[in-house]
């Protein structure tokens, strides 16, 4: 077991990956002048669920809105070092940042469907990428429902409006929203946070399914729900990496002290 | 007292209740006055012969009764008398304890009239030249109605041949004169001139023609005449071609007076205003308005949602921004007189002025943009109306979530997808509500107007059949002039009142329109937007 100075010194532990498709160097991160991340390293695997974990404000929300670079919204974020996704820098300065949008996914705390139908919401990528093919909207639409979960319950009242679901039918209507465009990553910013146990289940499941096919990397504050559907898990605290390993050795061996107090629920 | 009587609250309770009902009662005061005095107008009243113990007889409609001051328990009526031609005035007074007897004789006639106000009589004869048509009151009323109807059909006939005939000439003869001024400052075209000189007198020929085809309608139209007679006896000779309306009101029933009741309404909204104003119908008026509030929206709305998007979406927010956006809420809030004199000083005399130099010269010197016209006045309220837009579109694009942005952009919209798509119709009530309510004041406006278009009387309306349709140049009528004007500046004020509630009536009844517009539409867009921030 490693001392718990170094990592309070900024050397992160971290496993090393086989077949990363989000690899960060170096990341800093400023809001102002406050830092919010501090020389994060880290390889995100394909095609497995990562969890990302840590006390409100550790800068976990901030690192995943770095990966399709919604903060650069932010006027007053700055950033240096480099976030690559499938071996290019999307922080480049001629990087085409609607692009990497496309490919990397979105779904948020708060389930955000857009004031129209269901069928609208999830052909909605498709059609602002110009996409305005009938027969390939539906089967879209269609495919992307039922990767979320959603087909059985809406495809009836697809014309509908989507703020007529309940709370996690929208959640999942904007994970099949973020399918549809078919991204390389699903980014998910704590999205059972607002839902009931039952619904969280359902999302729960929806995630499990999609690993087969997509890189996942979830926002959570619910450690069980880490323990539960992630593959890899990294541990933040106070803007750094702590910690990043498989999951199951996370939460039964971990190497650092501070990552133990954590997971044991001890501090938090 | 004590502490805790105060710190119970109740007595803030009462303060915000009472504030609350103060409010209302305010607004149905005004709301109650305006329709009580505006509803009544048209209703037919019954005619009152009435006895005086000094022999003398009078007939009319009561329309008030006060007490007298410092003589208690007794009244005066004011009786409208009408017959101003014979009698000076509309109206008398008339204390109760002077009246011997009063009733209401069947045969009693109103005959509202073009010129004169309203006559209050019996009929004692028709004639038409020499001959007698008939004699006495019931054989009068029978034979004025075939009458009536003729002189209706004839007033048909003028009308059609003075707004088309001889509009038509009018017109033909305005651009000859306009064509042979350009000629005459280009440089002689003496071949050309002369072939001008021709045509205008070929017109000319017309225009008489027509001229006497219209006067020999005319004298046909004068030759019916009714001897009314009087209360006090004396018998004047009324043409019947004067006559627009004829009814005996003690004579109608429930049915008839109703009819006459919707009859004249209707005359009222549709018709052409007579005698300055103070009777017929307000359509010019009505006309002028809506017609201006929807030119005022047609630049104001597209403009101040426009100006806010960028406000709000585009500009970098920082101390530019803030000081414009002060500066709007500021222009907000800037007497609207003060816009009426930018609009006659920019627009008016400006823009206008340039534009009569550029393509109305040879109209010069009458002005034709260069002068106060619809146009003009529409686009000063528009300005004035701006303001007002931007501020609710801004707070309206500000309102909508910030988790929703961030789900367009995060599906790889652009910014201008984001707020094409997602944006602008989550934000869709809010702006309209914050449009409806900047275009119902700008309905209501009426200092703006004053210097920059309106008028007492306008020949014609801004939209007519003749090209090129839509006359923007032209001076226009407003309901809110209408009401300042027959309310304070008619020479018959006292005859003008109901005129005045009628209108306001209407103006209320236009802006209540306008914002139950809103409101609907607004709930609509907020039922299919349901769980958005409106």
């Amino acid at each position: 077991m490693i001392e718990e100075n170094q990592s309070m010194d900024g050397a992160t532990v971290a496993a090393e990956v086989v077949n990363p498709i989000v690899e960060v160097e170096n990341l800093n991160l400023f809001y102002g002048q406050a830092q919010a991340l501090y020389d994060i390293n880290l390889s995100i695997p394909e095609c497995e669920v990562t969890a990302f974990i840590g006390p409100s404000g550790c800068g976990k929300s901030t690192l995943l809105r770095s990966f399709n670079r919604l903060n650069d919204l932010v006027e007053s974020a700055r950033i240096n070092g480099h976030v690559r996704i499938g071996g290019e820098d999307i922080y480049a300065a001629d990087f085409d940042v609607i692009d990497l949008r496309r490919r990397v996914g979105m779904v948020f705390q708060k389930s955000n469907p857009f004031p129209k139908s269901i069928y609208e919401n999830v052909a909605y990528g498709l059609r602002i990428a110009g996409e305005n093919g009938k027969a390939v909207l539906d089967e879209a639409v269609e495919k992307s429902l039922r990767a979320a979960a959603l087909w059985e319950e809406a495809k009836d009242r697809l014309k509908d409006n989507a703020l007529g679901l309940s709370g996690g039918q929208q959640q999942r209507l904007c994970i099949a929203r973020t399918l549809a465009v078919e991204p390389d990553v699903v980014l998910m910013d704590e999205p059972c946070s607002a839902l009931d146990p039952i619904a969280t289940v359902r999302i729960e499941e929806t995630i499990s399914e999609l690993r087969k096919d997509y890189t996942i990397v979830i926002v959570t504050h619910n450690l069980q729900q880490a323990a539960r559907i992630s593959d890899y898990t990294a541990f933040f605290y106070l803007g750094r990496l702590v910690e990043f390993n498989q999951t199951q050795q996370m939460f039964t061996t971990p190497r650092l002290k501070q990552t133990e107090d954590y997971v044991t629920g001890r501090f938090g | 007292m004590n502490v805790k009587f105060w710190r119970s609250g109740d007595p803030f309770i009462w303060l915000t209740g009472s504030a609350l009902a103060f409010c209302l009662l305010m607004i149905t005061g005004l709301v109650g006055i305006i329709l009580y005095n505006g509803l009544g107008v048209f209703w037919p009243s019954s005619l009152e012969r009435i006895q005086l113990r000094t022999g003398e007889r009078v007939m009319g409609k009561t329309v008030d009764r006060q007490s007298i001051p410092d003589k208690a328990e007794l009244f005066r009526i004011q009786l409208k008398v009408g017959n101003r031609d014979a009698y000076g005035l509309d109206f008398r007074w008339l204390d109760e304890a002077d009246i011997e007897s009063r009733d209401r004789p069947g045969e009693a006639v109103v005959f509202e009239r073009l010129e004169w106000g309203d006559a209050y009589g019996v009929i004692e004869r028709i004639v038409e030249g020499d001959a007698v048509l008939a004699v006495g009151a019931e054989g009068g009323w029978e034979a004025l109605q075939p009458l009536l109807d003729e002189s209706a059909r004839r007033w048909g006939v003028i009308h059609a041949i003075e707004d088309d005939e001889m509009g038509q000439i009018n017109r033909e003869m305005e651009a000859l004169r306009r064509e042979k001024q350009m000629l005459e400052r280009a440089g002689a075209d003496s071949a050309r001139v002369a072939e001008l000189a021709a045509r205008n007198r070929g017109l000319w020929n017309q225009y008489e023609a027509v001229s006497d085809r219209l006067n020999a309608v005319r004298s046909e139209n004068e030759r019916a005449e009714v001897l009314l007679a009087l209360a006090d006896g004396q018998v004047r000779r009324i043409r019947v071609a004067d006559i627009v309306r004829a009814y005996q009101p003690n004579a109608l029933g429930m049915g008839g007076k109703l009819a006459v009741y919707l009859d004249k309404g209707w005359e009222f909204i549709a018709g052409q205003p007579r005698e300055s104003n103070t009777e017929g119908g307000i359509f010019p008026a009505l006309f002028g308005t809506v017609m201006m509030v929807m030119l005022m929206s047609l630049a104001a709305v597209p403009f101040g949602i426009l100006a806010a998007l960028y406000l709000r979406e585009y500009a970098r927010q920082g101390f530019l921004v803030r000081l414009v956006r002060i500066a709007v809420n500021n222009l907000a809030g800037v007497p609207s007189i003060v816009f009426g004199m930018f609009g006659l000083g920019f627009f008016v005399y400006g823009v206008g002025g340039s534009i009569d130099r550029l393509f109305y010269a040879e109209s010069l010197p009458t002005p034709t943009y260069g002068t106060g016209g619809i146009l003009w006045a529409s686009l000063t309220l528009a300005l004035l109306t701006v303001p007002v837009v931007i501020v609710a579109t801004e707070e309206a694009l500000a309102a909508v979530p910030r988790e929703l942005r961030e789900g367009a952009l995060g599906l790889g919209s652009t910014k201008f997808q984001m707020i094409w798509n997602v944006v602008l119709p989550s934000a869709l009530p809010g702006i309209l509500t914050g449009v409806i309510l900047a275009t119902a004041r700008g309905a209501g406006e009426v200092a703006p107007l004053m210097i920059t278009g309106v008028v007492k009387l306008a020949p014609d309306l801004p939209l007519d059949a003749y090209w090129p349709f839509f006359h923007l140049e032209r001076k226009f009528m407003h309901l809110g002039f209408h009401i300042y004007d027959v309310g304070f500046q008619s020479p018959n004020v006292e005859a003008a009142r109901p005129m005045v509630y009628t209108t306001a009536l209407l103006l209320l009844l236009i802006v209540l329109v306008l914002n139950l517009t809103a409101i609907v539409v607004r709930n609509r867009l907020r039922r299919r937007y349901a769980g958005s921030a409106f």
